[in-house]
């Protein structure tokens, strides 16, 4: 009996129920509605269980991360994957300097953001991963149809982005404890060369339609959710090597024993 | 260095391990400093840092694309045609494979022979899914896999350096060449002959 117990406790500690001070749970969605409608998707995308970083990484985070491995430091890095304002906000290759250790690291490239993530045995959110955790606030899982929801993450857009930015998880965490899913940065996804929004693109007669094999482009399925179509138009906007001063990242894993 | 390489291998499209197979020769801003490893037509393995020295065409495609894949391959064969003899002994063409999970060697070889394509100077390529996207990110080739297998992407062909710099791409596409892109291809090989 006792050796049950004290199993039953073992497993509860290193199971599900055991609230991991870095990582939340996420369980999933058969079939999520995502705000972005493709011609295939129209039934929702499935969204396995899996895991996201509570907090976006932060500038103690990523100087931990170029300490060991010193490739990724600012001027060690190929140009290729990082464009010339990789960490500009740093004072030197290993000084954040006025960057605070709190703060979300910004200007890291795609490349960057997913070598962090492999150095911890992890990977980036795919993008219906980020935006089906990015759909809950602090009591549901979807509160995407709730204006005042959506009021309040077009608010932050609205604010300039001169102003310094907030520590990480100075917001309330939403339901599945996970902070500054909006309201502090962009974020990067893995999968984010999939997403084919742009200026150029949207047109579909003419040369554009030689560009797509097969099924159409991209289109909004909520028009009113502008607040995650920024987010896909700014993504798609840029690539792979660039930076900019509010975009950041955070990383997911597949839960223990799932198949990627 | 051998063994740089089979570390790397193993864990081909690991960024960690980016610049560890890159020859000291590779420019910091050439496509050459991805040390994914890539397996050909026949089943032969190598790293993108094997082909400097020539100038490459490089584009993405998929086997099983019935749409603008094709056109693809006219495109860059249009390239090809547009090169005097002389010229086109001192170019490459890569075209890799966005839908690894289908595109084995066999498959890859079928288009090779269908194509009649050359592989004195034409390589057919497949990679580990992680390391495709890379690729493409480094083409800035935006693609996604359809609930049906087919896959929604843009085009490009892209002209890489001896060295394995960016230095052209074109998305006009189709059987007439884009003559600002051939004029590019024929500079570059010229300059590399010397």
């Amino acid at each position: 009996m006792n050796t049950v117990l004290a199993l039953a406790f073992a497993a509860a500690l290193a199971g599900p129920g055991a609230a991991d001070p870095d990582w939340a749970r996420l369980p999933g969605n058969p079939a999520f509605k995502s705000v972005l409608a493709y011609e295939d998707t129209r039934a929702g995308v499935p969204v396995r269980a899996f895991e996201l970083m509570r907090r976006p990484v932060s500038n103690a985070d990523f100087l931990a991360f170029v300490r060991a491995h010193p490739q990724w430091q600012r001027g060690g890095v190929p140009a290729v994957f990082a464009e010339s304002r990789y960490l500009q906000h740093w004072t030197g290759a290993l000084d954040p300097g006025k960057a605070a250790a709190a703060q979300p690291v910004v200007h890291v490239s795609w490349f960057a953001a997913q070598a962090y993530c492999e150095s911890l045995g992890t990977r980036l959110p795919s993008w219906t991963e980020w935006e089906y955790a990015a759909a809950a606030d602090e009591t549901r899982e979807d509160a995407r149809q709730d204006p005042v929801w959506r009021e309040r993450i077009l608010g932050w857009y609205a604010n300039p982005s001169s102003r310094p930015l907030a520590d990480v998880a100075s917001q309330p965490a939403d339901v599945h404890g996970i902070h500054d899913l909006h309201g502090l940065i962009w974020e990067w996804v893995d999968d984010a060369g999939s997403l084919l929004m742009s200026a150029d693109n949207r047109e579909q007669g003419g040369a554009d339609k030689l560009q797509f094999c097969g099924a159409g482009a991209l289109s909004a399925a909520d028009r009113e959710n502008y607040a995650v179509l920024m987010r896909t138009a700014m993504l798609s906007a840029l690539q792979a090597e660039d930076v900019t001063a509010n975009l950041g990242f955070r990383c997911a894993r597949n839960l223990a024993g799932a198949t990627p | 260095m051998n063994f740089a390489r089979t570390a790397a291998f193993a864990l081909c499209g690991s960024l960690l391990l980016a610049t560890a197979a890159a020859a000291d020769t590779v420019p910091t801003d050439s496509v050459y400093q991805l040390a994914a490893g890539f397996t050909d037509q026949d089943g032969r393995d190598f790293h993108l840092a094997d082909r400097a020295g020539k100038p490459q065409v490089v584009a993405l495609f998929y086997t099983s694309c019935r749409y603008v894949c094709p056109l693809i391959i006219d495109s860059a064969k249009a390239v090809e045609h547009a090169l005097t003899p002389a010229q086109r002994e001192r170019v490459a063409f890569l075209i890799v494979s966005m839908d690894p999970a289908r595109d084995d060697p066999a498959m890859l070889r079928s288009v090779v022979d269908k194509r009649g394509l050359d592989t004195q100077r034409w390589t057919l390529a497949r990679t580990d899914k992680g390391a495709v996207r890379q690729f493409a990110s480094l083409l800035d080739v935006r693609y996604r896999e359809l609930a049906d297998g087919e896959f929604n992407h843009t085009s490009a062909l892209v002209l890489l350096d001896a060295q394995g710099r960016r230095i052209a791409r074109t998305e006009r596409l189709g059987g007439a060449a884009d003559a600002e892109f051939v004029e590019a291809v024929k500079t570059a090989v010229d300059a590399a002959k010397d």
